[in-house]
């Protein structure tokens, strides 16, 4: 059990973060605060791939004079562009936010949704 | 000319003068010359093919469209005698329809007459199918460019009719006829149309040969066996021109025309003969002969009376497919041309009538025969010929239907045939009765409809006669399909 | 190397070079050209390509010199470049016929960054299409769905914000499982070439990790290409996009999902792994059976025909799933076939309707009666595409129907052949509805002094109209090619 724990214990965190970063994107109403649970799925999911790069008594991957075993340097490669990506699409999302607050005046789901709602009753365009 | 162009012209043709009949809108004389010339131009081309087959058989392969899948036309006799009728019956259906749209001042004429020319070549790709695919093609194409002449009028009541139209007639071709076409594919490896049938040597279960033959059969809907019918009555929210030459030659015929050719050069006699669902199909086909009649039976609206009795008309030519006697199945080709004749009558008559006094119930039409005596005399005629009383068509398709179901002592198909002789009387000859013997109601003199109606009502009358006296033509081509012997 | 030999690098290369000269240049007209010039390029490309690959060879080609397993592969065969094909030709399409609708529902002093929005989701997609490593290709995913979320953003209706929200949402939680499943895989392979990854999975497939991997990335690409039930993003994405773009996504995007999904299960995976050991047949069949019902029968309540189109996309995308479903070389040619023939309909749809809200301003089907008196070319082309839509012969989409319905026959799954039937007469519900309204009704008193489409527009959307009675009469083409790209796919799988 303690082995399992131990053992495993960046899949761990990896999982708890993922599944806290999920449940922020659904059950929040607040679309600033979705993003946020956005970026801690996607944080979890890097921290997933670096964890999985180290090498057991490995020296960090620089090269260096003496060393002979290095942990993996590929995964650190991968997250850094996942993280670009990552910033990316909570820079996008954060300016569709932006444009929302705007046109809507509130960033909150259930006020955007009934808005819309209303409007569609008086336009007499159909529901989604 | 070249076989192969003169197939490729017919063809054509239609489609050509759709497209010049769609340009020349503005301009309604020469549209309206143009709605004559083309269709004679047609009879004139369908008579060389005439000349030509059965000796020789024309074809026109127009490429693949898939692996191992060609749009191929062939003039067999069937084919050819299907395409005689309708060519030789559009000129007359063309001059009556210009009568009928100037007469009743429709709106539309040009959307009318280019669809009824798509209409009419959708029926000549029917004719003229060498596969199976190609006459799909056909077939769809015939329902889509006949749709706007169903709902011409455009009022609630012939929207909702061409709903009921393209539902059933759609539901029947892509829900039963295509799933039928792949499956035969699947099971031949050809679709191509064959003397002795495709599935000769194929081994399959009887029962889901049953299925492969019933869902050939209610797929091709136009043939209308109940319950795959109601279209038929829906499709009379048309304009009598279109009821006319469509759903009493065009489509209907290109319906049980498709039954025959699948049947014969898909199926095959023989194998036909073998399977147990023969019977059924026979069945169906009986039963929607002797419904139909009594659902005419109680029809007042007339072109409803016609609808429900084409119904029962186009199961004799099933029927007599499944009899399954040389005889019948040339009774059956026969009746293609002989209900053709008569109906195409009968429906002119019906437009007649409302053209001159807006009369559409039967009870209305008490002593219109001195009213209308042209009118009324072709619709007589007409009727005489459903009926199936000697110098007329409908006798000698009859005959023969009877010959066949003798010869293989099918009691049953010869009691249906008497049954519905005696009731296609009682719904025709209380109408000829009203006409001639009753006296008028109402003193209203409406005189005859425009010339143009009449002259083709005549004629079409007259070939129904024509039809039993000079049979030299229809009899060559009849007997040139296999599985016939006269 | 000569210039040929580095096609693969340019078609990504050229349009992603693209758009930041639109941005720089800054003139709205001159970016449409340099957009229209590079998708010409773009679509040139991809022909020289397709003539490279036809005779059944593999281009290999090694970004930057390095070479494959550790240096980024783009591999080129004949299921890419087909693919790549039509995505080539529908974005040289699309930008032909963009001019007047953008003009008509962006603000000019935006038009700019709309135009390298779409070179970018183009350049993802010819990435994604072309690249032989299973990293790149969440990159390159990435690139055009960044760059969709923002175009879609720009439609005219502040629905457009929030469509664009919820797909960046769900194509975010989409993508990121992508990735999780390229990391079980890289895991227990240390490789994320996709060659690679094929010879070295097989010896630890029965692990978890790797089944594990499978699930998310089968999950993650199912949500990119709007498998039901994860198509939610899709019916908002398309009603509410500028016409423009609802065009190029309709045509392209979901077809690259559905390329990688085959893909990663032909060519990483293989056959065996997929359906024989965890059976994914039984995860895409009755979703595909499910989307082609309730998302045709959706589609026939719908008001608003952009949306219409998209449930109706999405019934068609179960099509698609059925044929991979099916598992036998003809069912994933019949995909193949309705992934090419599919990009044509909705275009030619799509094109049709930007036309209508160009002139009219509305999709809204009550509003539209009568239209096809003022804009009958428009609304023809809009039946062209129906009757595609619904299969009648001699047009594109009876081609794929036709393979769809032989290779469930083939198969002997009857009850397959039911539901494509059932589909294809719920087509003709939704789309007669709509031609009834349009062509059959009194004309709307609203719709008096309509014009006819400008000839910018009318002329592309004909031309699709046209490709769609091309590709259903002559067919050697698409047939020919996707049976040999599935010929390779099943023979080269390990």
């Amino acid at each position: 059990m303690i082995d399992t724990l131990t053992g495993l214990f960046n899949y761990w965190v990896a999982v708890i973060l993922m599944m806290t970063g999920l449940y922020v994107v659904v059950a929040q109403n607040n679309l600033v605060k979705k993003l946020v649970g956005l970026g801690l799925f996607q944080a979890s999911i890097f921290i997933f791939y670096i964890s999985i790069g180290k090498v057991a008594g490995g020296a960090p991957p620089i090269i260096e004079p003496g060393v002979e075993l290095y942990s993996n340097p590929l995964p650190h490669v991968l997250i850094l562009t996942a993280i670009v990506v990552g910033v990316a699409t909570t820079a996008v999302g954060l300016s569709l936010v932006v444009r929302i607050s705007e046109s809507y005046g509130s960033v909150e789901e259930n006020d955007i949704n009934q808005a819309d709602r209303l409007a569609e009753l008086e336009t007499g365009d159909d529901q989604a | 000319m070249s076989s192969e162009w003169l197939m490729a012209s017919i063809l054509c043709a239609p489609f050509l003068g759709a497209l010049l009949i769609a340009v020349s809108g503005r301009w309604e004389r020469l549209r309206d010359v143009i709605v004559l010339m083309v269709p004679l131009i047609l009879l004139a081309l369908v008579a060389q093919l005439l000349l030509l087959v059965p000796e020789e058989q024309p074809h026109l392969l127009l490429g693949e469209i898939m692996p191992g899948l060609n749009l191929y036309f062939e003039a067999e006799p069937l084919g050819v005698l299907f395409a005689g009728v309708a060519a030789l019956l559009w000129p007359v259906a063309s001059l009556y329809s210009i009568g009928y749209l100037r007469g009743n001042q429709e709106k539309n004429q040009t959307r009318f007459h280019a669809c009824f020319a798509l209409s009419l070549g959708g029926a000549m790709g029917v004719a003229m199918a060498g596969n199976l695919l190609t006459l799909f093609a056909a077939y769809e194409l015939l329902t889509l460019a006949t749709y706007p002449l169903v709902v011409h009028k455009g009022d609630d009541k012939a929207m909702q009719g061409g709903r009921i139209y393209l539902g059933f007639l759609l539901f029947s071709s892509i829900g039963l006829f295509l799933p039928a076409i792949l499956w035969i594919w699947q099971l031949a490896g050809t679709l191509d149309f064959t003397p002795g049938g495709v599935l000769g040597q194929v081994e399959l279960d009887e029962r889901l040969l049953a299925l492969l033959l019933l869902l050939s059969s209610y797929g091709i809907g136009k043939a209308a066996l109940m319950p795959m019918h109601r279209w038929l009555p829906a499709a009379m929210v048309a304009p009598t021109p279109v009821s006319a030459l469509l759903h009493a030659v065009a489509v209907v015929k290109a319906g049980v025309f498709s039954v025959i050719k699948v049947m014969v050069y898909i199926f095959g006699s023989d194998r036909l003969a073998s399977l147990a669902a023969s019977d059924w199909v026979f069945g169906i086909a009986a039963a929607t002969i002797v419904i139909a009649s009594l659902i005419a039976l109680r029809q007042d609206n007339l072109k409803r009376r016609l609808a429900y009795s084409t119904v029962s008309q186009l199961s004799y030519v099933v029927m007599g497919v499944f009899i399954l006697a040389p005889l019948s199945l040339a009774g059956a080709a026969l009746h293609v041309a002989a209900h053709a004749f008569g109906k195409i009558t009968l429906f002119f008559a019906a437009g007649s009538i409302y053209t001159a006094s807006h009369k559409t119930e039967i009870s209305q039409l008490n002593g219109i025969g001195w009213q209308m005596p042209w009118t009324m005399a072709a619709f007589s005629i007409g009727a005489l010929s459903m009926i199936g009383i000697p110098p007329l068509a409908g006798f000698l398709s009859k005959w023969y239907l009877l010959l066949g179901a003798w010869q293989t002592e099918h009691t049953m198909a010869m009691l249906v045939i008497i049954l519905s002789t005696l009731l296609n009387t009682a719904y025709f000859v209380p109408i000829l009765h009203a006409a001639w013997f009753r006296p008028a109601t109402e003193e209203q003199q409406h005189g005859e409809a425009p010339a143009a109606i009449v002259i083709s009502l005549v004629f079409t009358a007259l070939l129904t006669l024509t039809l039993f006296l000079w049979t030299e033509v229809p009899l060559k081509l009849i007997a040139a399909i296999p599985g016939v012997a006269l | 190397m000569t210039w040929q030999q580095h096609l693969p690098a340019l078609a990504i290369i050229l349009p992603l070079l693209s758009a930041p000269l639109c941005m720089l240049i800054g003139l709205r007209r001159v970016a449409w050209l340099i957009g229209v010039a590079t998708n010409l390029g773009g679509l040139l490309i991809s022909v020289g390509l397709l003539q490279q690959v036809a005779g059944g060879n593999v281009i290999s080609y090694e970004l930057g010199g390095w070479a494959p397993p550790l240096g980024i592969e783009l591999r080129v065969d004949l299921l890419n470049a087909f693919v790549l094909l039509i995505v080539s030709a529908l974005a040289f399409w699309v930008f032909v016929y963009a001019r007047r609708s953008v003009d008509a529902e962006i603000d000019s002093d935006k038009q700019t960054g709309f135009y390298a929005g779409l070179l970018l989701v183009y350049a993802g997609l010819a990435g994604i299409t072309l690249t032989g490593d299973a990293f790149n290709a969440f990159v390159f995913l990435e690139i055009s769905a960044l760059s969709s979320y923002a175009v879609i953003s720009m439609g005219r209706d502040r629905r457009a914000l929030t469509a664009a929200f919820q797909y960046l949402v769900m194509g975010t939680i989409g993508a990121t499982f992508i990735l999780i499943g390229v990391g079980f895989l890289y895991m227990m392979t240390g490789t994320l070439n996709m060659v690679d990854l094929a010879q070295r999975l097989p010896a630890v497939s029965e692990t978890s990790t790797v089944q594990a991997g499978f699930a998310f990335l089968s999950v993650g690409i199912a949500l990119k290409l709007a498998m039901f039930p994860l198509h939610l993003w899709l019916p908002n994405a398309y009603a509410f996009a500028p016409s423009v773009v609802s065009v190029f996504l309709a045509a392209t995007a979901t077809k690259v999902a559905v390329y990688l999904l085959l893909r990663v299960i032909f060519s990483v995976f293989g056959v065996e792994f997929t359906f024989a050991q965890m059976h994914l047949e039984y995860l895409l069949l009755p979703l595909a059976i499910i989307a082609v019902i309730s998302a045709s029968l959706v589609a026939v309540f719908q008001t608003n025909l952009k949306r219409m189109l998209a449930y109706s996309s999405v019934a068609q995308i179960g099509y698609m799933l059925m044929g991979i479903g099916i598992a036998s070389a003809m069912g994933v040619t019949a995909t193949l076939l309705h992934l090419f023939n599919h990009a044509l309909m909705k275009g030619a749809l799509f094109m049709a309707l930007g036309a209508v809200v160009l002139r009219v301003g509305s999709v809204q089907l009550h509003q539209l009666a009568g239209l096809g008196h003022f804009m009958p070319w428009t609304l023809g082309a809009f039946v062209v595409g129906a009757l595609s839509l619904i299969g009648i012969p001699l047009t594109a989409g009876f081609v794929s129907k036709w393979y769809l319905v032989s290779a469930a026959l083939d198969a002997g799954w009857w009850w397959l052949v039911v539901v494509i039937a059932i589909g294809s007469l719920l087509a003709v519900v939704y789309v007669w509805r709509v031609i009834e309204v349009v062509w059959f009704q009194p004309p709307n008193a609203a719709l008096a002094g309509k014009t006819e489409a400008p000839w910018s527009l009318l002329l592309p959307t004909w031309g699709l109209a046209l490709a769609n009675i091309y590709f259903g009469v002559d067919t050697s083409l698409t047939t020919g090619t996707a049976e040999a790209a599935v010929g390779a796919l099943f023979g080269v799988t390990p």
